[in-house]
């Protein structure tokens, strides 16, 4: 699965060491934000400060629990919000500071599917990843309902263009969602547990779909998730978060270890290491209590 | 994939316009003393060629000074409150808004009233005391709405409900103490009626801002489509949000208080006419607008034939014709469930 396990790969391919340099698309540096009722009040979350890379090509998990700061983070990324103090970087600009018309040009940001309150059809609703890029009306050019396509085919979702999202199953929704994104040409992804409502096949699929897009189209890719497993197959690096603080970065193998884990997730697990250098997370069952 | 092209736009605005021109005919023929549609076409013919002083008397009286003036009128009424009630639907996401069913209308009555009685010596002061009421009570009727940050669609609702019901009661309140005026004139106005026309010194400044409020609304279609999906999913896509919201907020208020400083609380059709088009050509905004315009325009032409004929000699006021037709919309799209 790990892409720098090809020796052919063409130009630029994807050194081991996170320091790459010139091909840094992310910078999260000692990044910390608090949220507070009013101003003078003191604050109810706190995230500490947050330090990361991802370059282009590589998938980076926020990993966590619930209210571990994961949204938090995400939201700091993509520029909503302004760091406390640090800086967040895209391509040596800070995020918070773009426009929303550039930023939208450079971050995709895919959250769990919202509900539509008029039904449009999937063609239509990727062509609003165009929106950054026109003016005024907005009406598509053949380069934006190219792209448009381009975009569904990638996601493998040529087909469903003249579906209503409406009569998408949740695996084929994602994807259209995701070709959205694809649409705004961005350089960095972010996504928002997007595995949530999938089964199992469809989760997988859409994380090697997110590996091989990210191949081709050399943008990063952020993934916030609380999947163990799917962390550990599919990410270059994790960024382990735990009421608020960031624990540990690094690739899988260096932060799944199993005292930390536990501690994390307040549960019972086995790590060990899989056949390509990744690690296996397991549940263990309390069996000395009664099993039911 | 069936993106809008400036084609499908133009054709369907053509459409609409071609229907509106045959409505305006209809309500010019029908009425009390009716009119042949040869005789209109001829007379029409006569004043493009500038011999309009040859017409008799009588005639000219009927149908270019009261007939024509009531249904220009009700294009613009119709526009305005049709445009302002697909803009709330996008603005609160929710395909019940209208201005009426939010008490928008009934705060800019409100104000309009107030305004009169505190100084009916200024000649803007209607419009602007209704522009007022009606932007303080989207005001106070969205943060009625708010349910821990969110909007919600039941609460958002009930507050406009519960908002038009008490301002209407301040309303009777104020004309039965203070106004010494015919009640039933009043009440038609508060019915929303367009017998009374607008003066004609105003009638200009009336149009401009109708048409700078539509103008200003339409730049924000293209944002409003997105709004539609969440207001997240739009930021992330490059919209402006706070931008577009006081954009649309403001304008829509501005359209509200235009049309009820002139023809009283009409209500539902902005909650009828965008849905009709929806179900007729789809709910892209940047059709949606310029096509609910029209069809505003439309419907209240034709209601207000209707209100003109049903009973003739006397008259309906238009918005009782409007209520009847929308009412049971509004039911229907209710028990229908909100998506």
């Amino acid at each position: 699965m790990s892409a720098s396990g090809n020796p052919t790969q063409a130009l630029g391919s994807r050194e081991e060491s996170p320091k790459s340099a010139g091909t840094e698309r992310l910078n999260v540096e000692q990044a910390s934000f608090a949220y507070a009722a009013s101003e003078r009040s003191a604050p109810t979350f706190t995230l500490g400060a947050t330090s990361f890379q991802a370059h282009e090509r590589e998938l980076v998990a926020i990993l966590g629990p619930n209210a571990s700061g994961k949204s938090t983070l995400l939201r700091l990324i993509s520029g909503t919000i302004a760091p406390l103090s640090g800086r967040v970087e895209l391509d040596g600009q800070e995020t918070s500071r773009l426009d929303s018309r550039t930023r939208a040009q450079h971050i995709a940001v895919v959250h769990q599917e919202s509900p539509m309150v008029y039904p449009a059809l999937a063609g239509d609703f990727v062509l609003q990843g165009r929106h950054p890029y026109g003016r005024a009306l907005r009406l598509a050019s053949k380069d934006d309902i190219a792209i448009a396509r381009n975009a569904l085919a990638q996601v493998g979702a040529g087909h469903l263009a003249g579906r209503t999202i409406g009569e998408l199953s949740g695996g084929e929704k994602q994807r259209v969602i995701l070709a959205r994104a694809l649409a705004q040409q961005p350089r960095l992804v972010l996504l928002d547990e997007p595995t949530l409502h999938l089964d199992i096949g469809a989760q997988v699929e859409l994380l090697e779909r997110l590996r091989r897009l990210a191949e081709e189209n050399r943008y990063a890719v952020v993934v916030v998730t609380h999947e163990l497993a799917l962390a550990a197959e599919f990410a270059d690096h994790v960024v382990l978060l735990h009421h608020g603080r960031c624990l540990r970065v690094g690739p899988p193998a260096a932060v799944y270890q199993r005292e930390l884990l536990e501690q994390v997730f307040e549960a019972p697990l086995e790590v060990e290491l899989g056949p390509a250098g990744r690690p296996r997370v397991n549940l263990r069952a309390r069996r000395s209590e009664d099993a039911t | 994939m069936r993106p809008l092209t400036l084609r499908r736009l133009l054709w369907t605005c053509g459409a609409l316009t071609a229907v509106l021109l045959a409505c305006i005919v209809l309500a010019l023929k029908l009425g009390a003393v009716p009119i042949s549609v040869t005789d209109l076409v001829w007379n029409l013919g006569r004043i493009a060629i500038g011999r309009g002083d040859q017409l008799p008397t009588e005639y000219r009286l009927i149908v270019f000074d009261l007939r024509l003036p009531r249904i220009l009128l009700g294009i613009l009424v119709g526009a305005a409150l049709s445009v302002s009630g697909a803009s709330f639907q996008a603005l609160l996401r929710n395909p019940l808004a209208d201005p009426f069913v939010l008490g928008v209308s009934s705060g800019a009555a409100l104000g309009s009233i107030l305004a009169l009685i505190v100084a009916p010596q200024i000649a803007l002061i209607t419009p602007l005391g209704a522009f007022l009421g009606a932007i303080a009570t989207i005001a106070a009727v969205y943060f009625l709405g708010r349910r821990e940050g969110q909007l919600d669609s039941t609460t958002l609702l009930l507050g406009g409900i519960i908002s038009a019901s008490f301002l209407s009661a301040i309303i009777m309140f104020l004309m039965t103490t203070l106004a010494g005026r015919d009640l039933r004139g009043m009440v038609f106005w508060l019915m929303g009626d367009l017998s009374t026309p607008v003066p004609a010194g105003l009638r200009w400044i009336f149009t401009a801002g109708l048409l700078v409020g539509i103008g200003a609304i339409y730049t924000t279609a293209a944002d409003l489509n997105l709004l539609l999906t969440g207001e997240r999913e739009a930021i992330h896509l490059g919209v402006d949000v706070t931008r577009v919201k006081l954009v649309v907020y403001v304008s829509a208020s501005l359209l509200t208080a235009l049309a009820v400083s002139a023809s009283g609380a009409i209500g539902y059709v902005g909650l009828l006419v965008p849905h009709a088009i929806r179900l007729l050509f789809g709910s892209d905004y940047r059709l949606l607008i310029p096509a609910s315009a029209l069809g505003g325009a439309i419907a209240i032409v034709l209601a207000d034939t209707l209100a003109r004929t049903v009973v003739a000699p006397t008259e309906l006021p238009v918005g009782a014709m409007t209520a009847m037709a929308g009412a049971p919309v509004f039911i229907y799209l209710l028990r229908r469930g909100i998506r």
